[in-house]
């Protein structure tokens, strides 16, 4: 059994009670995770089977046949791929501008002493904490002042700016690794300020980026409360204010409206699977020190 | 390296005016009108602490903070104890490590809103995944309203909370166990201790400034709460269900009470401030 394997680690234990144990926790966390994960299981079977299939025979039974229309209803009459497409006009132009400005943030942060930087770090901080509930209503006004209420734009920027707090604070204290002989030597050959962050802090900093990068994609493309405030027009909805909408017109058709959540779910599951190290990276960078 | 004062604001000048136009600035102004009666429309009208005055004595206020404070205390006891406990089991090595890790996490990176409606859906009274499991294996009796009952309504919501955060938790205990260095622990079970007291009494401690992170979290996790109770229940029925942040953005956004909604949010604020404060000082402390 590959348990061989392991009376070559370092600090391995020989009792045999071990191998025993580690089965048991095995079995013990398998059956875990399988009943953890049922409302998904669960949601996928629905989501494929007549609602006089389930309201007739109930979840437990073989499906009398399966169908993918649900999905599709969702897609089309749903308009679920109309708010994904909103969504990742919201979130990609949101994403892009807070890693780019908080780049800039966070080398000036790091790289350069002086009165306030103390400060200016922690006002981002600090500034991360903050409920939404207590910025919405300004929010909402300055919104509407600069006439972008009920635009993509409007969303894009207070992402943007809110998420600049977590943003900086990841990548200043990232960038506070970076060795400063490097930005020296590049000084005095010649190189500009702007070179020296361009050319040496943000190529080192890329694994920082992807890390922040990811955890920021999900946490913007699954915003609700923003959406809900700043959007009526339901043809810029994204799918998180978009599903409310769903709910309203299918609602007690549930294997479409599961159809729909699982279709919502598709780019941030996407995201975790491949990008999967960076996100747990940025948790771990970010939260715990 | 210190830097000419125009250098320094190539960089932040931009990233701070957004700053303090997006967030600063209308943390202090909701602070403002929390002391103004404001419709919206017409322009706010200074009032003292009338609206504190009327909260005090708003019964849906009441049950929301209520509500909160029940939302808190499941929170800082379940996923924190689930995630804990998981996080120590996956240490010891198991197979497959990473896909579990990955599948305990996985609810995290759902939308709310996703969440809201696959338990929307296992709660149905008639047909969905609970009430169907239960009659399945016989225990029709415990098949309830579920969203629809007042009393059960706020810990059906909690639990769908509690499925999400759980795997959160259990990744900061995870990084905070492969801190703690295996020599400690032999040590320790060389010197005679085992089980619970080798948990109480070396790890555990050893595990303070994650503990730390994660109550933190958990509690601004359960004061901040709105997305769910949104879309799960709009807070009903009758208030059952009513959290702050939901209260908050009904008086803002539906009932036009501005300075009211204001008000609610500072409250909410300063219930979280304490937290803040203490999740700072532990980022900082790390820092000198």
């Amino acid at each position: 059994m590959a348990y061989s394997a392991n009376y070559e680690k370092p600090g391995f234990s020989k009792k045999p009670r071990t191998s025993f144990l580690r089965i048991v926790l095995f079995i013990f966390v398998l059956g875990f995770v399988l009943i953890w994960l049922l409302p998904v299981f669960g949601a996928v079977l629905t989501a494929i089977r007549s609602m006089d299939d389930l309201v007739t025979n109930g979840f437990w039974s073989l499906p009398k046949s399966i169908s993918f229309q649900y999905f599709t209803e969702a897609w089309t009459r749903g308009l679920l791929g109309k708010y994904l497409f909103n969504s990742f006009a919201i979130t990609i132009p949101a994403l892009a501008g807070t890693l780019f400005l908080s780049s800039l943030c966070g080398y000036a942060l790091s790289s350069y002493r002086f009165k306030g930087n103390f400060l200016i770090y922690i006002i981002f901080v600090a500034g991360m904490m903050l409920p939404f509930q207590l910025l919405i209503m300004p929010v909402f006004r300055i919104s509407n002042v600069l006439k972008i209420y009920d635009t993509y734009f409007g969303l894009i920027m207070i992402h943007m700016a809110f998420q600049l707090g977590f943003c900086t604070f990841f990548l200043r204290n990232f960038m506070k690794t970076v060795p400063p002989q490097l930005a020296e030597a590049a000084r005095i050959d010649g190189c500009s300020e702007f070179g020296i962050y361009s050319r040496i802090y943000l190529p080192l900093s890329l694994p920082a980026i992807a890390a922040v990068g990811t955890l920021e994609f999900t946490w913007i493309f699954n915003d609700y409360l923003w959406a809900l405030v700043l959007l009526k027009n339901n043809d810029l909805k994204p799918v998180t204010t978009g599903l409310s909408t769903l709910q309203g017109q299918y609602y007690t058709s549930w294997n479409v409206l599961v159809a729909g959540s699982l279709i919502a779910a598709i780019p941030t599951v996407i995201v975790f699977i491949f990008l999967q190290r960076y996100f747990i990276e940025g948790l771990t960078m970010g939260s715990s020190r | 390296m210190i830097q000419k004062k125009s250098t320094i604001w190539l960089f932040l000048g931009i990233p701070l005016i957004l700053y303090i136009i997006w967030v600063i600035g209308p943390a202090i102004y909701t602070m403002y009108l929390s002391f103004t009666r404001w419709d919206g429309l017409s322009s706010p009208v200074f009032s003292g602490f009338y609206n504190y005055r009327l909260l005090l004595d708003d019964p849906v206020f009441i049950k929301s903070l209520m509500n909160n404070i029940k939302w808190l205390i499941i929170f800082i006891i379940v996923p924190v104890t689930l995630g804990l406990s998981i996080a120590l089991i996956l240490n010891k090595n198991i197979r497959g490590e990473k896909f579990f890790k990955a599948a305990i996490y996985s609810p995290m990176i759902l939308s709310p809103a996703v969440i809201g409606l696959i338990w929307g859906w296992i709660y149905q009274p008639a047909g969905g995944l609970l009430n169907t499991t239960l009659t399945a294996v016989g225990l029709k009796g415990l098949t309830g309203g579920w969203l629809s009952n007042p009393n059960q309504v706020l810990y059906c919501i909690i639990a769908a909370a509690v499925w999400r955060h759980s795997g959160y938790v259990m990744i900061l205990y995870l990084t905070g166990l492969k801190g703690i260095p295996k020599d400690v622990l032999e040590a320790a079970s060389i010197d005679g201790a085992k089980g619970w007291d080798l948990f109480f009494r070396i790890l555990f401690p050893l595990l303070k400034p994650s503990t730390i992170i994660v109550i933190v979290v958990t509690i601004i996790g359960s004061i901040r709460a709105f997305d769910m109770v949104n879309i799960m229940t709009q807070g009903g029925p009758y208030n059952s269900s009513n959290v702050l942040g939901n209260f908050m953005y009904i008086e803002a956004f539906k009932n036009y009470r501005m300075g009211y909604g204001a008000a609610i949010a500072v409250i909410l604020f300063l219930i979280m401030f304490m937290f803040i404060v203490i999740y700072l000082r532990q980022i900082l402390k790390s820092e000198r």
